[in-house]
């Protein structure tokens, strides 16, 4: 019996995959940016409609500049964790600007969006406690419940009737119920129904927890999220979020009001054990966010693109989820007809991502789509025209 | 209301036999994941079904310890019984 025995399924389907379609959907390489919109693959130029990089602000010349004024001052890197030897004055900055941006009290910062997850949930609750999630959660939240200790119980996907039932079945339990949601759902869009999850909350007394990574700088007049544009915010006790979308950085935080959050830096385990974010990085993300606060447009354009693709992509037939927000998935109904659609767009120039069950929820391929504020009108239109190609292409019998 | 695992694992059964996947010859020594081919999302997805039929909340966590038809029964009656 070998150690790599518990691979060979994965190492079977990973082959199939790669003879259905030619490609292997897990190592496609962007060899280089060449816009926030358009990316050089397999030597072409090919339209990016799968990056969730929201606001296109990876490429903004004013985060560039002040990463490399900030390089050239710093360093690359700080070499330690933020309990230890790791801190500098950029990350305390970095804290009160985030914290200001959400009108909260506190904010700490992480090295990631996912271990801003990871470390924020697991820590929160802790042993003799509940932990409620969204059957549709992200990986990083279905983790955070394994490292901690809390009695976990699903609830339907953006169910908040199914929410209260399941918290009423464990009212009289001791311990504390922390809820999670997310702002948007990153494998088919949806939005959370947020101010009837908050009522919940409200109702039943526990502790909610919003992951706004793929809402903030999206959803809410200001940006600040799914919790901002449902009028809630008094009601949510933790935001967590990511740089790694609209910010166009990388790194994680969460905001609260609770001064107990300075107590969690001393509890949690992805935040405590691990190197914080490099001085460029920080002034990078400080830049992103000015850009964010300085040009409330993008948001508008955003969500104008938003409808544009998915109106298209219905028009031509696909099945998408009914919201629209910027994250756009294509429900297929087998596996061989992903397979095939996916790399035939990515020959005919169009990069979207391939999910496959059961990382998807009810069992079916999703092509997923995420659209830009940088986005044209023209290369919106291009994209729907280049999946109509592809599906006209596809054998009659996929 | 089910009380006894026998009960409970009937109710299980018989809440899996509506489903045509499922092979017909299950019994409560039928193991979840090998026997019945389900993955990790239709296990969570499955005990969704039964916590609202039987109207209790089995933690994910449990789960880990659950292998059998009668191992999900019996873990369901001790969370009924308060443990």
């Amino acid at each position: 019996m070998s150690i790599f025995d518990k691979f060979r399924g994965v190492e079977q389907r990973l082959a199939e995959l790669q003879a259905a379609g030619g490609r292997n959907p897990f190592s496609v390489v962007i060899e280089r940016p060449i816009s926030s919109t358009v990316g050089l693959i397999e030597g072409r130029e090919t339209l990016l409609f799968g990056t969730n990089n929201y606001l296109g602000l990876s490429q903004s010349p004013r985060a560039i500049e002040a990463a490399i004024e900030t390089v050239r001052a710093r360093g690359v890197g700080t070499t330690g964790s933020r309990i230890a030897n790791g801190t500098q004055s950029l990350h305390e900055q970095l804290e009160a600007r985030i914290a200001n941006y959400f009108g909260q009290k506190h904010c700490m910062v992480f090295s990631t969006g996912y271990q801003a997850n990871l470390g924020m949930i697991s820590t929160l609750a802790g042993k003799g406690d509940y932990l409620l999630l969204d059957a549709d959660s992200h990986a990083s939240i279905y983790d955070a419940s394994r490292l901690g200790h809390a009695q976990v119980i699903r609830f339907r996907h953006n169910d908040p009737e199914d929410l209260r039932k399941r918290l009423n079945r464990i009212k009289d339990e001791p311990g504390a119920k922390l809820v999670v949601v997310e702002g948007i759902y990153s494998m088919t869009g949806n939005v959370v129904p947020m101010k009837e999850m908050a009522e919940v909350k409200r109702e039943t007394g526990a502790t909610l927890l919003v992951d706004e990574a793929h809402s903030f700088g999206v959803l809410g007049p200001t940006g600040r999220g799914v919790a901002e544009a449902a009028g809630v915010e008094k009601d949510v006790d933790f935001i967590v979020g990511t740089f790694s979308k609209s910010v166009g950085t990388v790194g994680g935080y969460c905001v609260s009001n609770h001064p107990e959050l300075d107590l969690v830096r001393l509890h949690c385990r992805p935040y405590m054990f691990t190197a914080s974010l490099p001085p460029e990085v920080i002034a990078a993300t400080m830049a992103g966010l000015d850009e964010m606060k300085a040009h409330p447009e993008l948001r508008t354009r955003l969500m104008d693109n938003a409808v544009r693709f998915h109106a298209g992509l219905n028009r031509i037939g696909l099945k998408t989820g009914k919201q629209v927000s910027p994250v756009v998935g294509v429900v297929l109904e087998t596996i061989p007809e992903a397979i095939m659609l996916w790399n035939r767009l990515l020959t005919l120039g169009l990069y979207v991502n391939l999910s496959l069950p059961p990382a998807t929820p009810d069992h079916h391929p999703l092509l997923r789509c995420s659209v830009m504020a940088t986005h044209t009108p023209e290369q919106i239109d291009r994209a729907v025209e280049i999946f109509r190609e592809a599906l006209e292409s596809l054998p009659a019998d996929a | 209301m089910s009380e006894t695992v026998q009960d409970v694992s009937a109710l299980i059964i018989q809440k899996l036999l509506a489903n045509p996947k499922v092979p017909r010859d299950i019994t409560g020594s039928s193991k979840i994941v090998e026997d019945l081919a389900f993955d990790s999302l239709a296990v969570m997805n499955f005990v969704m079904e039964i916590e609202d039929e039987l109207d209790v909340s089995v933690p994910l966590d449990r789960l880990a310890e659950i292998r059998t038809i009668d191992d999900l029964a019996s873990c369901i009656v001790a969370i009924r019984n308060g443990g």
